[in-house]
């Protein structure tokens, strides 16, 4: 239990309105570096409006915003990206034409010093090292086209793109969705490497198993709530269920809203 | 030129090849305890040849279909008649598919992005218009009219692409339009009774007619074939200076040997002189490299050096690979979308000079009809996808060049009074055949 660590992330009291309707009503978050951090949430909670936010797609109403202890403002993903902040979403973006070092490198080329064209050798050298860095063997060449890889090294390409940039939080969109036993297997512990690599993992899922194995701790949002966020060895499966489901469980959770919800 | 060996996906690294691709990872994996991943390229000969054949066989037919192609026609026509084999008919050629070519290399830009610039012809011999317009009318130098026509290519590039782009009509429409409406900016440029410009300046015309000396040829070809040798030679080092696995080096000597052997044929056969026995002693000679294909192999070098060692060139493969994940890298999309199509054009314009060139002038209509329609097909039948994210500059130079031998041998083959209708029907059946092969090429890899 490594609560030593500060949060390099920490949202307080998060607000975000879409015209009338308030979709964040004040949500506390943190991310300590080294960790996963399930988010979890039954639909319409709040929780790609959340990620949004982190990501600077969408612009907080109110709240504090805290990266590495100072308030900073993120207005657009940019500005996230320069804090260090890096999204993986689902649907992965990643061009099949091009090969595994071209898609890990796209639109951060490195360029030879002198003939400014593109150092290929440079980059497969760097996409090696990143991939050996998560000892990633289930790619057979860094030269591979996307085309050719299955879901779960399409994942592996994405997660391994984020350790490239010396990301300190990584936002992973529901990463095994879409995939296999094995391949869910090989990308946990691929989710789990990339935290002991010292990076605030922000785990999406909607699969509780994969939660209790790889997270550190899990934070439920519910109705734009956040309901906890609790260590993960202090959670069963039920606990969590019934904190996205009820917003508390036991003497966790908002006491309030389940009264609310109840009338 | 051939294919660079780090773009090559999923080749083998061990020498027993031949197994198969679970053996080969298993062998890849044991062979590397260090859990490294890296280019998996053959370190043989043999298993360089097996690992191509084997990515042909999965679909990846890249130029194969193209130079098989032209293998093809060369033998069929040659045996069906005795003029086909004769170095004049060689020089006919090539220089008859220079304009088709030129058009087709910059149209593989546009194609690489899924979309299609439908007035390309048209614009192309608009420009060639205005470069006439500016030599006859205007006494201007020929570099001038060049330069004329490139920037009027640019600029009606730069329209096109921007109404594609930033109004988002669908490319389709937007040349479609172009190509209609050109044809009428050509008839007001050219303003002439007799619907045509003579050009009367010799550089001019030698961009279609011109030929290098027997000498100048040889030192064109010893030249790049030493600088594509140097080049290679240098990556290969960075590469083995960062520890990365490199091509062997006897597939690099035979690619070296096969461009000296070919070249050399190829710069043999236009060295020969057509001039008859008197012409000869008067010192009048028909004989060298046509400047066309001198000015194609310079913009296939430089192109091909935008698209696969520039950043730039990155990036159109990435849009033309999926916009979307191209935008979330941060590459200006709609930049990209109009950037393809100024080359396009620009291209398009020193293709309708060239044309000029064999015309002798600039005609009212000239690039109109089938012009751009061929183009597409040698960029199609080169390799060049039509769905974008997939395509090569040399592509659209192989393509031409069959093409062009179908319809010198076919017009030759088939005479009589319905000969040209023949020729349209051969010519649609064998795009069609190109465009099958891309579109199975593409489900072989699903």
């Amino acid at each position: 239990m490594s609560e030593s660590t500060e949060p390099i992330l920490r949202l307080r009291g998060v607000t975000k309105s879409f015209g009338p309707v308030e979709v964040l009503k004040g949500v506390d978050f943190e991310a300590r570096p080294g960790e996963v951090t399930a988010l979890v949430g039954d639909n319409g909670a709040g929780k790609s409006t959340l990620v949004k936010c982190i990501g600077g797609t969408y612009q907080v109403d109110g709240g504090e915003y805290l990266f590495d202890g100072k308030p900073v403002t993120v207005n657009n993903p940019r500005d996230a990206a320069n804090l260090g902040i890096e999204i993986v979403y689902q649907d992965l973006a990643l061009c099949d034409n091009l090969d595994i070092v071209q898609n890990m490198f796209l639109g951060r080329e490195t360029l030879n010093g002198r003939t400014r064209t593109l150092d290929e050798a440079e980059m497969e050298h760097q996409a090696g090292q990143a991939l050996a860095s998560l000892s990633v063997r289930t790619v057979k060449s860094v030269r591979q086209k996307v085309a050719s890889l299955s879901g779960g090294q399409r994942q592996t390409v994405a997660i391994a793109k984020t350790v490239l940039w010396n990301s300190k939080v990584v936002i992973l969109d529901e990463p095994t969705a879409a995939l296999g036993v094995a391949q869910t297997a090989q990308v946990l512990e691929l989710v789990r490497r990339l935290a002991d690599q010292g990076i605030a993992v922000i785990l999406i899922s909607h699969n509780m198993l994969d939660v209790l194995k790889v997270s550190d701790s899990v934070a439920a949002l519910y109705l734009g709530r956040m309901a906890a966020q609790v260590r993960t060895s202090q959670l069963n499966h039920t606990q969590i269920v019934e904190l996205i489901t009820a917003g508390r469980s036991g003497d966790l959770g908002l006491v309030e809203t389940t009264k609310g919800a109840a009338a | 030129m051939s294919e660079l060996a780090s773009d090559s996906p999923s080749t083998v690294s061990t020498e027993t090849s031949a197994a198969g691709t679970r053996d080969v990872v298993a062998d890849h994996e044991a062979a590397n305890p260090a859990v490294h991943v890296t280019a998996l390229i053959p370190q043989t000969l043999g298993a360089t040849l097996s690992s191509y054949v084997r990515r042909v066989r999965g679909g990846e037919t890249g130029s194969v279909p193209a130079v098989a192609g032209a293998a093809l026609l060369m033998v069929v026509f040659g045996i069906a008649q005795s003029s086909f084999m004769t170095t004049s008919n060689f020089v006919q050629i090539v220089q008859q598919a220079a304009p088709n070519t030129l058009l087709a290399m910059g149209l593989v830009f546009v194609l690489l992005l899924g979309e299609i610039d439908l007035s390309a012809g048209v614009v192309g011999s608009t420009a060639a218009a205005v470069a006439a317009v500016l030599s006859v009318k205007h006494g201007m130098p020929w570099y001038a009219a060049i330069l004329g026509a490139a920037a009027f290519g640019a600029v009606s590039g730069m329209v096109l692409g921007w109404l594609r782009a930033k109004l988002n009509i669908p490319s389709f429409v937007v040349t479609l339009s172009a190509f209609i409406a050109f044809q009428g900016v050509q008839v007001l440029i050219i303003n002439s009774k007799s619907n045509g410009i003579q050009i009367s300046d010799q550089t001019l015309h030698n961009l279609y007619f011109g030929r290098l000396t027997p000498a100048a040829g040889w030192v064109v070809l010893v030249v790049s074939v030493v600088l594509y040798a140097l080049v290679k030679v240098v990556q290969a080092n960075a590469r083995r200076r960062k520890n990365l696995a490199n091509e062997p080096f006897s597939v690099l000597g035979l690619r070296v040997a096969a461009m000296l052997v070919f070249g050399g044929i190829f710069v043999h056969l236009m060295n020969i002189d057509q001039a008859v026995a008197w012409q000869q002693r008067e010192g009048i000679h028909q004989r060298g490299v046509p400047w066309s294909a001198v000015i194609i192999l310079a913009l296939v070098v430089v192109l091909s050096f935008v698209l696969t060692k520039t950043r730039y060139g990155r990036h159109v493969f990435a849009v033309g690979g999926s916009e979307e994940a191209a935008r979330r890298a941060g590459i200006r999309v709609l930049a990209i979308r109009i950037s393809v199509f100024v080359i396009c054009s620009a291209m398009a314009a020193v293709s309708g000079l060239v044309l000029a060139g064999q015309l002798g002038g600039s005609n009212t209509g000239d690039g109109g009809g089938n012009t751009l329609l061929y183009a597409v097909a040698a960029a199609v039948i080169g390799g060049t996808s039509l769905m974008g994210g997939r395509g090569r500059v040399v592509d659209a130079v192989l393509g031409g060049a069959v093409l062009a031998i179908l319809a010198n041998g076919v017009s030759d083959l088939i005479q009589g009074g319905n000969a040209a209708a023949y020729e349209l029907i051969i010519d649609g059946a064998v795009l069609l055949l190109a465009a099958a092969v891309d579109s199975m090429s593409r489900r072989a890899k699903r």
